[in-house]
């Protein structure tokens, strides 16, 4: 019996987060929510100005759309370390990048697709044209993979640890401030007439990088965490 | 005959080392001290710009640098102990960490006090004001990191991960910060740029710079010793220890 | 050597001599926690071996 190939593992993997992540599906439903209240609450803690909410609409979405995905992180592993499949996962000739790369592109699917479907909606609250929405769900389209990814790596460090979601946005939240800077500047851009060019430039390299090399530091982290 | 270095690699070995220098490392950071004040305090001029508020410098600069320059060697130390699996040297970036946690917050605090009657304001969101704070997160969350784990291995391999991944991130993030704010540059705030750089300043600030490094050396030494004992309990060498 | 005029720091007196003591406060209670520890290490050692 042959080795599957590490395109078959992949896919396989992914389908199994999913089926899982469906049977469970008030898990990414929570996320879902947490985003759009989070949003909702600013317009009244901060007054229902128009003018006001519509400058800070980009960075609001942002960080919304920041903490709900930070708050998925803590699932990512949690549930394969608690049963045991994690540590078989580490010892399939499969390289772990892959595993890692794996789980983290099944919850981007989960959680934070719905998020960025869900997002002109949320947009619209703040009375943004089509284009600058367009805009915003481009940012977030490139920024919340290296949201995931970077966090990969602090729920890996993390795993098992009492002090948990608090530990885990704390590692996690300064190495999320490149992205967040470019991905809302983008948005922003577009509303001061300003060129979002450079900014989605900047976050696609970010994102590039991401991908290259967060999921080697997290096949690291996850291999500390698991001896 | 030539010195085997890697004799001292094993912390029970370098114990005596370290602790026999310590005090050295003390005074003559104290000496420097009194020296770099004198210097900085008496001799050296009033700046034509900024008065006598530019003194605030002379402890600001040197704070931020050893903030800067500990979390590198931070890294570096903690990377070494991963890759050697060297106990010595992780346990030489935990006792890095909290003393360059108190410089970083020293230079933000300080950094206020001069930006008061210079800018006009405590606090501006600037290139580098930003970055600095946020690499006191990144000690922050290396401390607090290291604390949340019991086990000593796998509390030094993750914290190297962190470290070595916060390492490569800073260059990222202070681009980052630094677009972020030549873009939002709203308000032209006039930033007064550091006095020419007179003689006596020059001397003070090196002179500072240079106390603040030797009692880094001094009190991450002494850090190192404590984290020996706590973590080499049960080896034989501890009897001799004790009768120094 | 006019003090008044060196302790006033011409007006900017409290950020001066503020940064100086905050400094003095940070480095001296580090050096006391630090040097706290490894007493009380040191005692445990001896108390354990004894």
């Amino acid at each position: 019996m042959s080795t599957p190939s590490q395109f078959a593992m992949f896919r396989w993997l992914v389908r199994r987060d999913l089926t899982l992540a469906w049977r469970r599906r008030a898990d990414a439903l929570s996320t879902l929510f947490f985003f759009v209240i989070v949003v909702s609450l600013f317009p009244l803690s901060i007054g229902p100005d128009t003018q006001l909410l519509r400058s800070i609409a980009s960075g609001l979405v942002w960080v919304a759309a920041l903490l709900a995905s930070m708050l998925s992180l803590g699932r990512l592993f949690a549930g394969d370390y608690v049963d045991g499949t994690l540590e078989q996962m580490l010892m399939t000739p499969q390289p772990l990048y892959l595993i890692v790369l794996g789980k983290a592109f099944a919850q981007w699917l989960v959680s934070e697709v719905p998020l960025i479907l869900i997002t002109p909606l949320v947009g619209m609250q703040f009375g943004w044209t089509r284009s600058a929405l367009l805009l915003l769900v481009v940012s977030l389209v490139l920024g919340i993979p290296v949201f995931s990814l970077i966090g990969s790596i602090g729920a890996a460090l993390t795993l098992g640890l009492r002090g948990g979601g608090i530990l885990l946005s704390l590692l996690v939240l300064p190495l999320y401030i490149p992205a967040l800077i470019f991905g809302a500047g983008a948005a922003e851009a577009s509303l001061a007439s300003g060129s979002p060019e450079a900014n989605l430039y900047l976050l696609g390299a970010v994102l590039v990088l991401t991908v290259v090399f967060a999921p080697w530091a997290t096949s690291a982290a996850l291999r500390i965490s698991l001896e | 005959m030539s010195l085997n270095w890697y004799r001292y690699a094993s912390p029970g070995k370098f114990y005596p080392v370290a602790s026999k220098m310590i005090p050295w490392f003390a005074t003559a950071a104290a000496i420097l001290f009194i020296i770099g004040l004198y210097v900085g305090l008496f001799l050296a001029p009033r700046d034509f710009q900024q008065g006598e508020a530019y003194r605030v410098l002379f402890i600001h600069v040197p704070a931020a640098w050893m903030g800067m320059l500990l979390y590198i060697l931070m890294a570096i130390y903690a990377g070494i102990g991963w890759a050697f699996n060297a106990r010595l040297s992780s346990m030489m970036a935990s006792s890095l960490s909290i003393t360059g946690a108190m410089f970083t917050f020293l230079s933000l605090a300080t950094g206020s006090m001069w930006g008061k009657p210079t800018w006009g304001t405590w606090w501006v969101w600037d290139a580098r004001t930003t970055s600095t704070l946020i690499l006191l997160f990144l000690y922050i969350g290396f401390v607090s990191l290291q604390s949340a784990i019991d086990d000593p291995r796998r509390a030094d391999r993750a914290g190297a991960v962190l470290a070595l991944v916060g390492v490569i991130n800073v260059p990222i993030i202070y681009f980052s910060v630094q677009w972020w704010n030549t873009l939002h540059q709203g308000a032209t705030i006039r930033i007064v740029d550091k006095p020419t750089i007179a003689a006596p300043m020059l001397a003070a600030m090196l002179i500072m710079l240079a106390a603040c490094w030797l009692y880094s050396i001094a009190v991450v030494l002494t850090r190192l010793c404590c984290a020996i004992i706590e973590r080499e309990r049960g080896v034989g060498w501890r009897e001799e220890a004790l009768t120094r | 050597m006019n003090w008044s005029k060196f302790f006033s720091m011409d007006g900017y007196g409290f950020y001066v001599w503020g940064s100086y003591v905050l400094a003095l406060v940070a480095m001296c209670g580090e050096v006391l926690q630090v040097v706290r520890r490894k007493k009380t290490l040191k005692r445990q050692l001896q108390n354990f071996s004894k």
